[in-house]
């Protein structure tokens, strides 16, 4: 079985349009949308719900009014100022950490669970999709991205999918960190800007901190071929392996606002040509 | 003074490009303050030249053990709500990528055990780019996992001289963006006229509305149909406060590490005046 990432550190440098061309390529294929902050891949996967699941990804403290007598220590303990001076609870704030809860004299602080997502199964023409809705300003995506793929390598194992393909959030953090975990190969989506490298070269970084081997893209090479050859020198120094190369080019957003994969917009178009190199690579270099 | 917030859901729509083309216009005529909340992957400071005044490492909470004086009650560990401890009969394990340094442990134990040490989550810059324009960022390190400590950081001691303080959020509508426009005045939401920027968007006003800021559109790679967006903000009645086109010569200038306002004719004009209302 072989799970691949497509990472990026640098938001908007085509993560999600690429893993979805990538997709429909496939005769049959797990996808899961861990980028769940902003999710965008049932756009153009347009996924069939078949089951959904409530998420309890925190627990939250509530204070009970009538129990409390306004001594000010759980504002005191509170690391994360989601308890006012006044004895309320700011919105957003709780980490859920029960420490003002452990500590109240009069017990009127409880832990509750917090639903804070749903978490789907859906199919979609040729396999199956996880994916989820993280509640607005909900905590921890960082374990809600690695729910969605935990049900993923589940539904892969009883369904016999032997290809799992992950869309992964933006940054370093958190629901990156969870998204790499255990997986075969990441491929990082870069771009010729001097943010676009500077980027790559820290996304890299944590693959290597976290032993996963990356595959480098660069999406838009000519926008700027001077920077794109400082991408390669600069993967060839260190060590990694450079995919492919795709132009710049306005079709990607055409095809987007027909909610279309570039595949499906453009059969026979240069940027198809491109993705199934990518997609013979990949799949060949993970086995 | 007044501190906007530059943000969107989705990633590359433009938030640091506005951010620095806000920073740069307005400090023609205000001393500007630009914090690169991004500390994931902060970018601004590769956009703006100038001399680093200060740099200074952030500290969180990371606890620490006297195995003497410890007598293996384990209150700790159960106190702890993300299983970030385990104590055994030779050794107190602690896993730092899932401990949310809430100081539980330190405040439980009874003996004084644990103690208040701390690590390095990432280091923050000060730059002085010109008289009226100075620039805030922080790295995070390599496998941390959690930026709000930094963002935290990175928001405290603004010089009292500062006339607007423009925080340039990171990607997403999770706890990063919320702890970036956290006691901002006004935040600015920047997408493009696709699919995946009117979705990313409709996530992020959901979590803007909870927090009750003053809100605002700017449309980037604006198009001759921005329906798709304007349709969506005239029903919710959110503000559409400036259009900006795509340029490609923009672009190539930005992929080398130069913004200039004044591709855009017009914008300096429009930002100055737009910022009056803000």
């Amino acid at each position: 079985m072989k799970e691949v990432l497509v990472i990026s550190g640098k938001g908007g440098t085509g993560k999600t349009s690429i893993t979805a061309a990538l997709a429909v390529l496939q005769k049959r294929i797990a996808v899961a949308d861990c980028d769940v902050d902003a999710p965008d891949l049932h756009i153009l996967l347009k996924p069939r719900r078949k089951s959904e699941e409530e998420f309890i990804g925190m627990k939250e403290a509530f204070i009970d009014h009538s129990k409390c007598t306004n001594c000010g220590i759980c504002y005191e303990v509170c690391e994360f100022d989601a308890i006012s001076k006044d004895i309320k609870k700011i919105p957003f704030r709780c980490e859920g950490c029960g420490v003002c809860s452990w500590n109240c004299p009069a017990g009127a602080i409880k832990m509750k669970d917090t639903v804070t997502a749903k978490t789907y199964i859906a199919d979609i023409n040729n396999g199956i999709m996880v994916h989820a809705d993280l509640y607005p300003g909900a905590e921890h995506s960082g374990k809600l991205a690695s729910r969605v793929k935990e049900i993923l390598r589940q539904k892969a194992q009883a369904e016999n999918f032997n290809k799992k393909l992950i869309d992964g959030p933006p940054g370093i953090g958190c629901p990156v960190i969870s998204s790499l975990s255990g997986v075969g190969l990441a491929v990082i989506i870069t771009e010729p800007t001097v943010s676009g490298i500077h980027d790559m070269e820290r996304i890299l970084k944590l693959c290597r901190h976290f032993n996963v081997e990356p595959e480098v893209v660069i999406n838009k090479f000519d926008l700027n071929k001077e920077k794109s050859s400082e991408i390669e020198r600069y993967l060839d120094k260190e060590g990694y392996s450079l995919i492919e190369k795709i132009p710049f080019s306005r079709k990607f957003v055409d095809a987007l606002k027909k909610c279309k994969t570039i595949v499906e917009f453009e059969p026979e178009g240069i940027l198809t040509q491109k993705i199934k190199n990518i997609n013979s690579k990949i799949w060949s270099k993970n086995e | 003074m007044k501190k906007i917030a530059v943000a969107s859901g989705k990633g590359g729509t433009g938030k640091s490009t506005v951010s620095l083309l806000f920073a740069l216009i307005l400090s023609e005529d205000y001393r500007v303050k630009l914090i690169d909340c991004d500390v994931e992957e902060p970018n601004c400071h590769l956009f703006l030249e100038g001399p680093v005044k200060k740099q200074e490492p952030v500290k969180i909470f990371s606890p620490g053990f006297d195995l003497n004086k410890c007598t293996r009650c384990k209150k700790c560990e159960e106190v702890c709500e993300f299983n970030a401890l385990v104590v055994t009969e030779k050794k107190i394990l602690h896993f730092p990528e899932l401990c949310h340094n809430c100081k539980g442990c330190l405040i439980v134990c009874p003996v004084g055990a644990v103690s208040d040490s701390y690590r390095v989550s990432g280091i923050v810059y000060d730059k002085s780019i010109d008289k009226k324009l100075s620039l805030r960022y922080a790295e995070q390190n390599i496998g941390e996992a959690k930026a709000s400590p930094l963002i935290e950081a990175i928001k405290k001691d603004i010089q009292k001289d500062v006339q607007i303080v423009i925080y340039d959020s990171p990607p997403g509508a999770g706890c990063s963006m919320v702890e970036t426009v956290n006691n901002a005045d006004y935040v600015i939401l920047i997408a493009e006229p696709t699919p995946f920027g009117l979705s990313d968007l409709k996530v992020t006003v959901e979590v803007l509305k909870k927090i009750n800021v003053r809100t605002g559109l700017v449309i980037n790679s604006s198009q001759k149909d921005n329906s798709i967006l304007t349709d969506y903000a005239s029903n919710i009645g959110l503000d559409i406060l400036l259009n900006i086109p795509y340029s490609k010569e923009f672009a190539r200038e930005y992929s080398r590490g130069i913004i200039v306002p004044d591709i855009f004719p017009g914008l300096k004009e429009s930002v100055k005046e737009l910022i009056k209302r803000l």
